[in-house]
């Protein structure tokens, strides 16, 4: 058949349209929310409360919060900064500290992916910011993470240039090496694990990276000198330390195992008590 | 002026090669003398910095998001294409090159289509040995599986988050250039001009987001490596902070809008539930490969559905209508994009549709399930299928999912020649931002391989180039151009915080979405293009007069942000639909209701239009100039796509 201009070639008719998705999404859920504000990294914050009225269901947590900022705006107030970017559970920008658990109730999600058919009309929700001193504030709910960056930098990579590079499948890897790697790897460096750690330590995030490089074969010529490095700056950053009560792999969106932190334990005292020599032989040894 | 591709001579196979041999060095101690300046750390532009630093440039790099690990390129799902024929079933570069250049209907430069395909095999091979845990199978190779528009199985994946992992790998290169000295990262820090000096891009104006200083910065050339403009119609799949702004702004200052017009609708995204809604999810197109879409075969069944009066998983299989495998039986439910989404459209136009809205059709799981077990779905999907199940409450295993085509990539963006420049000298365009290799649509696994083609193994070579030609002498940043240049930024922030009106910059930017995905979605005529014209210029003119804008510039200030960007939104908008209007075709993602073949597919007009269409500004206020580069195709030939 051929396409057609169907009679709704009109902004009015696109109008209708959008009031049948207002009935469906049937918006009448009212909440509470005590929100953390807080101007910037040098003034004192405090709870603010606010009326999230007319919830759809069907929203999800990030949604709510655009229609309140909608709110404030319109009253000429500023608005709830938080941050967030792809909302849908990836980039790992969101950071909401909902009633007491990094990225709210739920396991195995990021804030972005909440939604609100897990709140109930009239419930009161407590909204802060990830609480950790390497984490400063930097406005009301969002913080600055670049402390993660920095440990990237310190080792998170394997050392090798664009180009000169051995065809793809000159390295085999088992299949099951292969997944266990991409487990680690699927870290999103949101700074769940930080949170949710009574420590704030960042074992699990900074054991990920290690491991994904420590199961595979691209990552053994770098494998001692880099859990090392990355130790040492996640030290220079303020992190504490892990005392096994599991509460980051408890609330990590992507459901990172404390085993990586095992797995990192055991080559950094491998470097520590055996590796020694031949790093500071490559230079690369700690002082 | 007129357009040079600079599209090197010779055989198909032998271009590129050549071309790197003409190209100028610059030799190892010189390069060092040199400053690059990089915007956006996607894919390209993760890519492109790293390979720069370790060539021995200085590169600064830029990205607005807090670390540069966010951008958006962490959300592609399903896949990167290779040529690498691992699977002995007929692939080859000239094939992968074939394939590309059809999907797009035939309206992309076949130079640059081919080289695309050339090196797509490197990117492989860099990201394994970076530590990409790309899925493999027993005896420990890469594994493959299908895209859409193909007939080979060439689509290297990391589960259902390839983009992720690719992107993990770029930045851990970039991370080990910023630990080496080499990369100077900006986060939280967005481009807001482009600096240029005796007609040469030599420098940047930006904002720290976080205390909004403005601040200039200089190199002897800037890569633009930021990304599409698909939220131009508010809701799509893109990330909520993706704009159009850096690219914009350079269009402003001389550099030509390549084919405005061209968008991608992905077929296979999670329908709209209500006003509310801020973005919408993309349900990978890998999931074509075992899933199944249909609508009712009468929209009776489909109003009973939608009531509740019939159960879904009671639908007799007579009743069901596959109506991609009925049209297309030689690619099925593995269409391109720009097809299985019209097909969707007319489905639900003619009141076939499914779920609450009726704008939706069902993507069925049913059949592999019981083929393959339920087991071996979890493990191919598992992740798509949580991440349907906790945006819908449905749960996928046990009813389809319903889907609807939404925005979701830009084939267009700033014009390039075949070395990545733009038309304003030593300023370059990597990725989406470019309008380059995708024509007038994109193929599936195809945005990744482009992204990283460009940064690793296109600029580091086409750069050196320029940069030989112009010298190594430094950027002089008391030129009064970088002052001038902040001076304006400063004044348009100023002008946006004087807006104390009484509609807010969403409800703008939502306003401009619904007349862009009307007039200017899936179909597009003349009527509804004219109209929508005249709807964006009001709305532009009320923004500056009745929009609010809270706060002020020296502090951490969504509001003002988002003010800015959805500003230059309403002017690319307006561009999008004369583009529109002027392409009096049909062409991939561009379907005028006015050329169309008896069976509704897209009908080109390759007497008339088989060009690009580079757009250049002039003034506020005053008509783009068009300028066309005409497309030369000596390899292949032109044919109505056919996908049945």
């Amino acid at each position: 058949m051929r396409f057609e201009v169907l009679n709704r070639n009109t902004t009015q008719d696109f109008r209708l349209r959008t009031t049948d998705f207002i009935k469906m999404s049937n918006g009448n859920m009212n909440l509470t929310l005590k929100v953390w504000r807080q101007k910037n990294a040098q003034t004192a914050g405090k709870f603010v409360n606010y009326k999230a009225e007319g919830i759809s269901p069907d929203m999800s947590f990030l949604e709510m919060l655009d229609v309140v900022n909608e709110g404030l705006i319109h009253k000429g107030e500023d608005p709830i900064h938080f941050d967030h970017d792809c909302r849908e559970g990836i980039c790992g920008m969101c950071s909401l500290y909902i009633n007491g658990h990094p990225h709210g109730p739920k396991r195995a999600i990021t804030t972005c992916q909440l939604h609100m058919r897990t709140f109930h009309d009239g419930e009161t929700v407590t909204i802060e910011p990830w609480r950790a001193g390497p984490f400063p504030v930097i406005k009301d709910l969002a913080v600055d993470r670049s402390a993660f960056d920095r440990i990237q930098q310190a080792g998170g990579y394997v050392s090798v240039n664009t180009g000169g590079v051995p065809d793809a499948n000159e390295i085999a890897i088992p299949k099951v090496i292969a997944d266990e790697a991409f487990n680690s790897a699927t870290c999103i460096g949101c700074g769940a694990c930080v949170a949710a750690c009574k420590n704030a330590s960042a074992m699990l995030f900074v054991s990920a990276k290690i491991k994904q490089f420590s199961l595979l074969p691209q990552g053994q010529p770098e494998r001692y000198r880099r859990v090392q490095s990355m130790v040492a700056q996640m030290d220079a950053e303020g992190f504490g330390s892990c005392t096994n009560t599991g509460a980051c792999e408890a609330e990590c969106p992507k459901e990172i195992k404390l085993t990586n932190i095992a797995g990192m334990n055991l080559d950094y005292f491998s470097a520590k008590l055996f590796r020694q020599e031949e790093l500071h032989e490559q230079g690369h040894g700690e002082g | 002026m007129s357009l040079d591709a600079k599209i090197p001579a010779g055989p198909l196979a032998e271009k590129w090669s050549k071309h790197k041999f003409n190209l100028k060095l610059v030799n190892p101690a010189n390069k060092r003398k040199y400053d690059v300046i990089v915007v956006g750390t996607g894919l390209a532009g993760a890519s492109a910095a790293a390979s720069l630093a370790e060539l021995g440039y200085n590169v600064k790099a830029f990205c607005f998001q807090d670390s540069p690990r966010r951008a958006h390129s962490i959300a592609a799902q399903g896949g990167i294409n290779a040529a690498k024929n691992y699977r002995n079933d007929g692939d080859s570069v000239y094939r992968l090159f074939y394939d590309t250049i059809k999907g797009g209907d035939y309206r992309a430069r076949e130079g640059n289509v081919y080289r695309l395909a050339e090196v797509s095999v490197n990117i492989i091979d860099q990201c394994v040995a970076q530590g990409v845990p790309f899925a493999r199978e027993y005896g420990g190779l890469l594994d493959n599986r299908s895209f859409g528009g193909a007939q080979v199985s060439r689509t290297f994946y990391a589960r259902g988050q390839t983009g992720q992992q690719l992107l993990l790998g770029a930045y851990s290169a970039l991370n080990r250039q910023i630990n080496a000295g080499k990369v100077k990262m900006y986060t939280r820090t967005e481009m807001l001009d482009v600096v240029i000096v005796d007609g040469k891009a030599q420098g940047i104006v930006t904002r720290n987001l976080k205390d909004g200083k403005i601040e200039t910065h200089s190199g002897h050339a800037v890569l633009l490596c930021t990304g599409g403009y698909g939220n131009v119609f508010y809701l799509s799949t893109n990330a909520m902070g993706c704009n159009v702004t850096a690219a914009w702004r350079a269009h402003k200052r001389g550099a030509f809008f390549g084919n405005p017009c061209y968008t991608q609708i992905h077929p296979t995204c999670i329908p709209v539930t209500g006003d509310h809604q801020s973005k919408l999810t993309l349900m990978s197109e890998s999931l074509r490969n075992d899933g199944r879409v249909w609508a009712p075969k009468t929209a009776e069944l489909s109003q009973k559905l939608r009531k509740g009066e019939l159960k879904v998983t009671d639908l007799k299989e007579e009743d069901r209508d596959y109506f991609l495998e009925r049209k297309y039986p030689s690619f099925g439910n593995l269409v391109p994009r720009d097809v299985a989404s019209r097909n969707a459209k007319e489905i639900v136009d003619e009141g076939r549709g499914v779920g609450g809205s009726g704008v939706a059709v069902y993507l069925d799981f049913a059949e592999s399930i019981s083929r393959l077990g339920e087991d071996a779905v979890r493990a191919k999907y598992g992740n798509l299928f949580d991440m349907y199940y906790q945006i819908t409450d449905e749960n996928p295993y046990e009813v389809p999912m319903r889907i609807y085509p939404a925005v979701h990539y830009t084939m267009g963006g700033l014009w390039v020649d075949y070395n990545l420049m733009t038309t304003v000298q030593g300023l370059y365009a990597l990725g989406e931002a470019n309008f380059s290799d995708h024509g007038a649509n994109r193929l599936g696994a195809s945005a990744l391989m482009q992204g990283l083609a460009d940064g690793y193994f296109v600029i580091p070579y086409t750069i050196g180039d320029y940069l030989a030609t112009i010298g190594p002498k430094p950027v002089d940043t008391k030129h009064p151009a970088f002052e001038q240049t902040k001076k304006e930024v400063e004044e348009r922030i100023n002008k946006l915080l004087s807006l104390k009106g009484n509609k807010t910059v969403d409800e703008y930017h939502r306003e401009l979405g619904l007349i862009m995905w009307e007039y200017c979605g899936m179909a597009r005529s003349e009527e509804g293009l004219k109209k929508a014209k005249g709807l964006i210029h009001n709305l532009r003119a009320d923004f500056w007069k009745n929009a609010i804008v809270i706060g002020e510039n020296e502090e951490f200030n969504s509001s003002l942000e988002k003010a800015g960007r959805v500003a230059d939104f309403l002017e690319l908008g307006e561009l999008m639909i004369d583009d529109a209007l002027m392409r009096h075709e049909s062409c991939g993602g561009h379907f005028r209701l006015e050329s169309q073949t008896e069976e509704g597919e897209a009908k080109r007009d390759d007497e008339n239009f088989a060009f690009v269409a580079a757009w250049e500004y002039k003034a506020d206020n005053q008509p783009e100039v068009l300028h066309k580069e005409e497309l030369v195709f000596e390899n292949v030939h032109l044919t109505q796509r056919s996908y049945k």
